[in-house]
């Protein structure tokens, strides 16, 4: 019963991301389709359910690993004032964001990115006092109250959320301090981002790119490609081709450049 | 040969009589004897209710600690704290009494679903930007085991408000006040405004206010019913039916100046089915009023209002059902007819004579605009001053209310439930200090007067 129950919690921590990603993220570049056979993991489920149905303790169980995944992406997003503290908003940034796995570009110096088991190399610290010129948050877990962290960046030029489960139209909302700075950003494979969200970037001004491929909340591409464009007259809107209901062959899919090439 | 000796077989079954094919005789209903045996074993077996006389299961339990009139969003947030607040599990016994499952003359349903936090009154403020993170963080506090999430559907667009010179000052101190319980608001000039917005006509206009975060619109339908599953799923017996009548105790006690009081106690609601005379009396230790547009009747039947005018014996509830907000109102020069709120009619022309003209001065793009449909909802109306009514009533002892908000219940939900049952299970406000919103206010006339009315 037990990897019953432990099947579930990961079918349960995908629960909070849109049902077209089941199973492992993969590339953005792929649309729907199932990942795993789907027969094997309903009669999973409807197991658990019935016993979920029939017994307390299971649906306490549950309950507690359901919070406890959730309790998890909430100790990531801690907010580090002690560290804002000590080593100024730059440092304190440029460390959330490295925690989490994603990749950090301070002015004129190199791209600084954790290896596979999570370790970087803590020589930032001596320049925090430069600001941080871009961002590389895929696939991390960042969410609302994340964004405390990521907004004390206040010279950021390029940011890049690609894939990150937890941003949604309220994180969206959240981005208008940088717009000064902002002109670059990419918002493709997030599976909570719907149009509503998309409609308050008309604060970033200074957008010159911006990256809205591969959006599975959004419900109408090729319009809201249209809109976003009207919205941000300056920037360029990368991802969706307008036409796309018109045409009847596959999509294609562009290259994203905005995320850098690991060395 | 086979072939042969079937038919003649058929043709012999058919010709020969069987018992109880007689026209007129007597025919054993085997399906409907079998289903009903069957029933009668099911509820003799463990785990079932055992009613061999009578069927019960349409009627509300017997007893129950609270008992909650109204099942929209004011109702189903206080029992969802109730259940949040408990301090064990199944503590507290909860029924949520709805007269209309389908919800079809709500206001929660029939709202537009806004939030906002650009009130004068710092509670109010609180209570917003307490929604505002709940609806933000609804797949956590709603969660329910292998349940879909929900989508608000949530736009956060920000409210913007325009302000004329005489009125600018207000504004600049509403948006200060504002600033300092935490709502993310920035004032924005004419010429910002133009800037941001240029599709906007700034004649007239001396002030804006924005507000950047947190502000918006969503689905209420979608957080009515992740109320009602979570709710549910939490142990809350629903019922529908209406409340008809409170049984209830009183006392008569002195006060500190020897002044002779009565204090009511309500032991038991009358609960009555729908389409029927049957009703149910449910012992009950509180009654929350959360009956939206029709409290005042509810309050009624608890007693509450008769007396002499002018005494707290005799304070009525000022909670009405209304169509339209008419107060006051300088800018727009409303004619001062109430439309009947006898039914949900929708006033097409009103649009078209007093809310257009002034939509196509402000937006010159709106000179084209076209009403695609409308449709019509209560706002449970505080003629008082407006704001809500949260708290026990001081002489009816057990009844708390939680309702009177005046078009902005649906956004004060959630910190509102959270004030009632604080207050029942802990006996004072302890996150958002709602004391102001208390009912002796109606009888000591103290109004809080809130500035922007949405």
């Amino acid at each position: 019963m037990w990897d019953l129950v432990l099947e579930d919690r990961r079918i349960n921590s995908l629960r909070l991301v849109a049902p077209m990603w089941n199973g492992r993220i993969r590339g953005i570049h792929r649309l729907g389709g199932a990942v795993a056979p789907e027969g094997n993991q309903k009669k999973k489920r409807t197991i658990l359910q019935l016993l979920t149905n029939y017994f307390y303790d299971v649906e306490a169980l549950r309950d507690y690993l359901l919070q406890r995944e959730m309790y998890k992406v909430h100790e990531k997003n801690r907010s580090f004032t002690w560290l804002e503290k000590q080593h100024g908003p730059y440092g304190a940034g440029a460390f959330f964001i490295l925690k989490q796995g994603g990749a950090v570009k301070f002015r004129d110096k190199e791209w600084i990115r954790p290896d596979k088991y999570g370790h970087f190399s803590q020589e930032f610290w001596n320049f925090c006092v430069v600001p941080v010129e871009a961002v590389d948050a895929s696939d991390c877990d960042i969410n609302y109250e994340g964004l405390d962290n990521l907004l004390l960046l206040k010279e950021l030029q390029s940011l890049s959320l690609q894939r990150c489960s937890h941003v949604d139209d309220w994180c969206l909302s959240r981005l208008y301090p940088l717009a000064d700075s902002l002109q670059e950003l990419s918002l493709a494979g997030c599976p909570r981002v719907s149009e509503r969200g998309l409609a308050c970037l008309h604060h970033l001004r200074n957008l010159r790119r911006l990256d809205i491929s591969d959006l599975p909340a959004v419900s109408n591409p090729g319009l809201t490609q249209i809109l976003v464009e009207e919205m941000l007259p300056n920037c360029e809107v990368v991802g969706v081709d307008w036409a796309e209901g018109l045409k009847s062959g596959p999509e294609e899919q562009p290259q994203d450049t905005a995320s850098p090439v690991p060395a | 040969m086979i072939r042969r000796v079937l038919p003649h077989d058929l043709g012999r079954g058919l010709l020969t009589r069987r018992p109880g094919t007689r026209r007129g005789g007597f025919s054993l209903d085997w399906d409907g004897k079998v289903s009903e045996i069957k029933k009668k074993i099911k509820s003799i077996l463990p785990g079932r209710s055992c009613d061999l006389l009578q069927d019960t299961s349409h009627l509300p339990p017997e007893h129950s600690d609270v008992v909650i009139v109204g099942g929209g969003v004011l109702g189903l947030s206080v029992a969802y704290w109730l259940k949040k607040l408990e301090s064990r599990r199944g503590a507290i016994r909860v029924l949520v009494v709805e007269r209309d499952h389908t919800y079809s003359q709500a206001s929660t349903g029939l709202s537009v679903g806004g939030i906002c936090q650009q009130f004068s009154l710092p509670e109010n403020i609180q209570l917003s930007l307490f929604s505002a993170s709940f609806l933000r963080n609804i797949n956590e506090y709603l969660a329910v085991v292998d349940a879909p999430p929900l989508d608000l559907r949530f736009s956060p667009s920000g409210y913007l408000l325009l302000a004329s010179e005489k009125d600018a000052a207000a504004m600049e101190s509403n948006v200060k006040v504002q600033r300092q319980v935490g709502a993310k608001i920035s004032l924005m000039s004419p010429d910002q405004l133009r800037n941001k917005f240029p599709w906007i006509n700034t004649e007239g206009v001396a002030l804006a206010s924005y507000g950047m975060e947190d502000e918006g619109w969503f689905d209420p339908w979608c957080l009515l019913q992740g109320l009602r599953r979570k709710v549910q799923s939490l142990g809350v017996l629903f019922c529908q039916g209406e409340v008809t009548r409170f049984v209830s105790s009183s006392q008569r006690m002195l006060t500190t100046d020897d002044k002779a009081v009565v204090l009511k106690r309500i032991h038991k609601v009358h609960v009555k089915m729908d389409c029927s005379l049957e009703y149910q009396p449910v012992e009950c230790a509180i009654v929350v009023n959360a009956a939206g547009a029709w409290s005042a009747q509810i309050a009624a039947l608890a007693g509450i209002g008769e007396g002499p005018p002018g005494t707290l014996q005799g304070t009525k509830l000022p909670v009405e059902p209304r169509k339209r907000q008419c107060k006051p109102c300088p800018h727009l020069s409303l004619q001062q007819e109430e439309p009947d709120p006898a039914n949900l009619e929708v006033d097409h022309d009103f649009f078209q004579d007093n809310v257009w003209p002034h939509l196509a001065l402000r937006i010159p793009a709106f000179e084209t605009l076209k009403v695609q449909s409308a449709w019509a909802g209560y706002y449970d109306y505080n003629t008082f001053d407006q704001n809500g009514v949260v708290g026990p009533h001081p002489l009816v002892a057990n009844m708390y209310f939680a309702t009177g908000f005046s078009g902005h219940g649906l956004q004060q939900a959630p910190g509102v439930g959270r004030a009632v049952a604080e207050m029942i299970l802990k006996g004072r406000f302890q996150t958002i200090d709602l004391s102001p919103f208390l009912f002796t206010r109606f009888y000591l006339g103290e109004k809080i007067q809130e500035n922007n009315i949405i």
